[in-house]
């Protein structure tokens, strides 16, 4: 037998196992046609090894030694969720805990009936079924951790703004792990759907009830699709903070008609294993996206961001900036793709991957990525890999600052080109304090 | 007799294993002002980051006493909360730190190191309002990123602006006139003669006797490769204007 063959019956293993763990009763036909697809591609399918070319960085190895039962529902304090909640969200947010809804935990008194917030369950059946079609069109290269979402999908969190609907307020997602003591996976998974001239601004947060530095490895593979008919707007915010045991494996797929505005801010601190693959599709002209990125990681932590932008059609903008902070030993990849076909002229493209290396050993693997074959666009790329300046710090160091105080100065400021843009006051604030606290030693 | 602010003694510092600095002395007392001049790559700078305590150089003999004690192993920002204040020939431009933020951080920094308590957003921005006015500077300039597309000019008022919230006793002034138009000079002068007290003293490092004749130096020096090689008053500026810097090299050669 060749190596090759075993390592894709190992794999193969692996993955029916995690199968096998999915209840097989209690849905709707429909939900359970696409269940049995998803679950077809996930059999068909092997885990990605370092042999391919996007994977190349990120080695599964290690997941593939844990041995993973599927979270059961668990109760999370009160306590817990003050770490996590925003003040902005106070009455509207929805809580999931190890992927399961939790109605105790959230609170939507300030939403009107514009905006459905919410789990999948509690939206009526019409709205229902045209999400099961809606989620049958997945589109994009990284299928494999999307099916296996899909092969347990039982419930998600849903927003749904009816056209028109302006949302004044922040709306926040938070999705809690609760790690116990032995290894346990969750699949968080998260609709959101923006009908024609709707306006939402959205926080999808991920984090620990629990020690942020526990032992116990834990995998939590989820699914962001996110739906921007005709002129929506969608400001998107999606913050992971995992405790450092955990393997994050995660996919925001995102469908832009024409007109619309789509703006994601990426935050990546914890996990010790994060792949975040972003796809969006501008599906009409004069589509805009903007992606900001902001990781910051240390020990051995790794962070892969993939991104993929596809434009199809006349006058459309992207802007992405993502913003890597590695310390210690810790790797950050950026892959980014933004496709401009010969129907996509008038494009302006524009993308940035800016690195700080806070240590010698610490590693970036980069690459921006345009093809474009339109003629008649604007397009920039590049990427920058750089340290903190012995000048800059000797500046600030001889106006009175301590050596590690003229360090933080610079890295805040570093990650405040990608924090400035969170319009959510409470969250930045948040966000300031913890890459701070990230790069403490 | 006034206090000795700052005693070099045959002061010796190198970078990369390159001797800069060769044997420099120099006294200052309080309530002096001293000019030191000197062609490009004489070591003026060196010399003033060397005072400030740049970690890239490193001192390879002589001694820096400040009040009386010696400074050579004390940290940059331990020797800037002391009260020596380097305005810098260059000032860095520092993206996304908001030069009031960056103002405030240093004015506690100091308070901090003194046992004072922090002083709160407010009464700080009380405080900047009232030094703005002594480099003539619009309040817009504080919203700013730190020095970030700031002409020179306004980068050497930023640089007074700083000074003049943190009070030095000992300030190196490093060509903080170069490059600065008549007006922007004027002002630079008149910012540095307002902060001038019986208590404290400044080091200015010019190539231009213009600037002299708005801050009026009590002593004036010539530095030549790395020492300081003649000491006079404010003629002595004059004269190198008119002469230029070759009677030095004859000076030197003659004591050679
Ligand atoms: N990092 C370095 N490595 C080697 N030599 C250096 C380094 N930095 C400065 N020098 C040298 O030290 C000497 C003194 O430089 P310095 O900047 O102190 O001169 P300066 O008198 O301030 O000149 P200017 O009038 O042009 O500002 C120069 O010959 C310069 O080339
Ligand atoms: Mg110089």
């Amino acid at each position: 037998m060749s190596p090759l063959v075993s390592v894709k019956t190992e794999t193969n293993t692996y993955l029916s196992k995690l199968l096998k763990q999915f209840a097989s009763d209690s849905q709707s036909k429909n939900l359970k046609e696409l269940r049995d697809r998803a679950k077809s591609l996930v059999e068909s399918s092997r885990l990605p090894d370092k042999k391919d070319e996007e994977w190349q960085f990120t080695d599964l190895s290690e997941l593939l030694e844990q041995d993973f039962q599927l979270a059961p529902v668990a109760e999370v304090s009160t306590q817990i969720l003050e770490e996590y909640a925003l003040l902005e969200t106070r009455e509207s947010r929805i809580v999931f805990v190890n992927g399961y809804y939790s109605p105790e935990l959230s609170n939507i008194s300030a939403i009107d009936a514009t905006v459905y917030v919410g789990n999948l369950k509690g939206l009526d059946e019409a709205r229902q079924a045209k999400i099961v079609n809606h989620l049958a069109d997945e589109v994009g290269n990284e299928k494999l951790f999307a099916a296996l979402n899909t092969s347990g999908l039982e419930d998600a969190a849903v927003i749904w703004a009816k056209a028109n609907a302006i949302a004044t307020i922040p709306i926040q997602i938070l999705h809690l792990s609760a790690p116990e003591e032995s290894t346990k996976f969750s699949q968080p998974r998260t609709i959101i759907v923006a009908e024609k001239s709707s306006n939402l601004q959205i926080v999808e947060k991920y984090g620990v009830a629990g020690d942020e530095y526990g032992k116990v490895p834990y995998l939590t593979n989820t699914v962001t699709q996110i739906w921007l008919e005709e002129n929506a707007r969608v400001n998107h915010t999606r913050v992971q903070k995992e405790a450092l045991s955990c393997f994050h494996i995660a996919k925001t797929a995102v469908f832009q008609e024409r007109d619309s505005h789509y703006t994601g801010n990426e935050i990546s601190i914890g996990s010790k294993l994060y792949r975040h693959n972003i796809e969006v599709t501008q599906k009409g002209e004069q589509t805009e996206t903007n992606l900001n990125g902001l990781v910051t990681i240390s020990d051995k932590q790794l962070a892969d961001t993939h991104s993929l932008v596809s434009l199809n059609l006349p006058h459309g903008t992207v802007n992405q900036l993502h913003k890597c902070i590695v310390s210690d030993r810790a790797r950050a990849v950026f892959n980014g793709k933004i496709l401009v076909p010969q129907k996509a002229q008038l494009t302006n493209a524009t993308q940035l991957n800016r690195n700080l290396l806070l240590s010698p050993k610490a590693r970036v693997n980069t690459k921006p990525e345009l093809q474009i074959t339109a003629d008649d666009v604007k397009c920039a790329h590049g990427a920058t890999i750089s340290q903190l300046e012995e000048d800059e710090i000797f500046y600030l160091r001889s106006r009175g600052l301590k050596e590690t105080d003229a360090k933080f100065l610079l890295i805040d400021a570093f990650a405040a080109e990608i924090i400035d843009r969170i319009s959510i006051e409470s969250l930045r604030k948040r966000l300031t304090q913890c890459v701070a606290c990230k790069t403490v030693n | 007799m006034s206090e000795v602010i700052l005693s070099v003694k045959d002061l010796r510092a190198s970078i990369d294993g390159k001797e800069i600095l060769k044997g420099l002395n120099l006294e200052i007392k309080a309530g002096e002002v001293h000019a030191i001049m000197g062609r490009n790559g004489s070591g003026k700078s060196t010399f003033s980051k060397v005072l400030a305590g740049h970690p890239a150089y490193e001192v390879t003999g002589g001694d820096i006493l400040y009040k009386g004690e010696s400074i050579l192993e004390k940290e940059p920002d331990e020797r800037a909360n002391e009260g020596i204040f380097l305005a810098f020939q260059y000032p860095i431009e520092i993206p996304g730190v908001s030069n009031l933020d960056f103002l405030r951080v240093a004015y506690n920094a100091k308070r901090k190191y003194h046992g004072e308590e922090e002083i709160d957003t407010f009464d700080f921005e009380d405080l900047v309002e009232e030094k703005l006015d002594v480099v003539k500077m619009n309040p817009s300039f504080l919203e700013r990123s730190l020095n970030q597309g700031f002409s020179g000019g306004e980068k050497k008022r930023n640089e007074i602006l700083q000074m003049a919230l943190l009070e030095p006793s000992l300030s190196i002034l490093d060509e903080t006139d170069s490059g600065l138009d008549i007006d922007a000079l004027r002002i630079v002068a008149e910012g540095v003669n307002q902060l001038a007290t019986p208590e404290n003293s400044s080091i200015v490092i010019t190539h231009y006797q213009r600037l002299l004749n708005y801050i009026e130096p009590h002593f004036v020096h010539v530095m030549y490769d790395g020492q300081i090689v003649k000491t006079g008053t404010k003629e002595l500026a004059l004269e190198l204007e008119e002469r230029g810097y070759e009677f030095i090299d004859e000076l030197v050669e003659v004591g050679a």
